[in-house]
């Protein structure tokens, strides 16, 4: 079982596909109930201290805005940890405020530098566009050689 | 800065999405009740919320999967069911988060569709692109054609 990470982090199209051609997502809602679980300081509603923006360094340049450096406390690990990344461009879901746009760009920079196995694909919008999708991804996930 | 006390350390939670023509969440969450077995289950307009021991969580997916493979949808929630960072019932309007799942609904269809015809496809024969497809939206060169086409 490969550790896959999906971007967008949160998407349930994506999540679910991985998890039934066998593999693990890394999306952000593992990131966030790490920190939902675990004691410390009360920094409702996400429990982003303080402290995340410090270990965004990792990830981030100094003058890179706070917000991004907090986001990339989340994602930064998973990236580090995952095998093979797919990507949908484009996703109209993944819009969001300035931070939120920083950080996916820094995201699918930093997957696109990581020599991992990694598959691009826009949403689909009609039936035939959804077959390969579909398609497109058990072959990815499940054909031999592709992930290790 | 007041201290945080974590609640339902070592637990799950997930997503059931119900996107049938055959199954309602009624029905999923019916069957979850019946063989829940200690697992918090919440109702919703898409589906449940499950959480519980992960092992638990995935006992419980599994069997109601079996009710419509292709058409229940299942994905991770960093929060726990009700949790009022998150829950409209305090926060009132729609939760925040959903705007995403109701986008992707709305694409359920076709990636039911695509599950019901690749379940016994060759992947060998599958068409993959070869690079990552053009972007489709609109540019505003395009645009601005369209404006100028305009008749005033």
């Amino acid at each position: 079982m490969a550790k896959i990470f999906i971007y967008p982090a949160t998407s349930l199209i994506l999540s679910d596909l991985v998890t039934r051609f066998g593999h693990k997502p890394l999306g952000s809602a593992i990131a966030i109930r790490e920190r939902v679980q675990t004691p410390g300081l009360e920094s409702s509603p996400l429990q982003i201290t303080p402290e995340e923006p410090k270990k965004g360094l990792r990830w981030a340049a100094v003058e890179v805005p706070s917000g991004v450096r907090g986001r990339m406390a989340l994602y930064g690990p998973m990236v580090e940890e995952c095998d093979a990344a797919i990507i949908i461009n484009n996703a109209d879901l993944a819009f969001g405020c300035m931070g939120c746009a920083r950080t996916n760009e820094l995201l699918k920079f930093l997957l696109r530098q990581k020599k991992i196995p990694r598959l691009e694909l826009e949403y689909p919008r009609n039936e035939a566009e959804g077959v390969q999708f579909v398609a497109s991804i058990k072959k990815f996930l499940t054909e031999p050689g592709v992930i290790k | 800065m007041t201290e945080y006390n974590q609640a339902y350390t070592g637990t799950v939670t997930r997503y059931v999405a119900v996107e049938s023509y055959t199954v309602t969440p009624v029905d999923v969450a019916i069957r979850a009740y019946e063989i829940a077995k200690g697992v918090m289950i919440k109702e919703n307009c898409f589906g449940l919320v499950i959480m519980g021991k992960e092992e638990e969580v995935d006992r419980v997916i599994a069997e109601v999967r079996k009710m419509d493979p292709i058409h229940i949808f299942v994905k991770d929630r960093g929060f726990p069911p009700g949790d009022a960072r998150r829950c409209r019932a305090t926060l009132g309007g729609a939760r925040p988060g959903f705007n995403g799942i109701e986008f992707e609904m709305t694409i359920l269809p076709y990636i039911s569709n695509g599950l019901g015809k690749t379940q016994n496809l060759d992947t060998v024969t599958v068409p993959v692109p070869a690079k990552a497809p053009s972007d489709r939206r609109l540019d505003v060169y395009t645009l601005k054609r369209m404006i100028d086409a305009q008749e005033p």
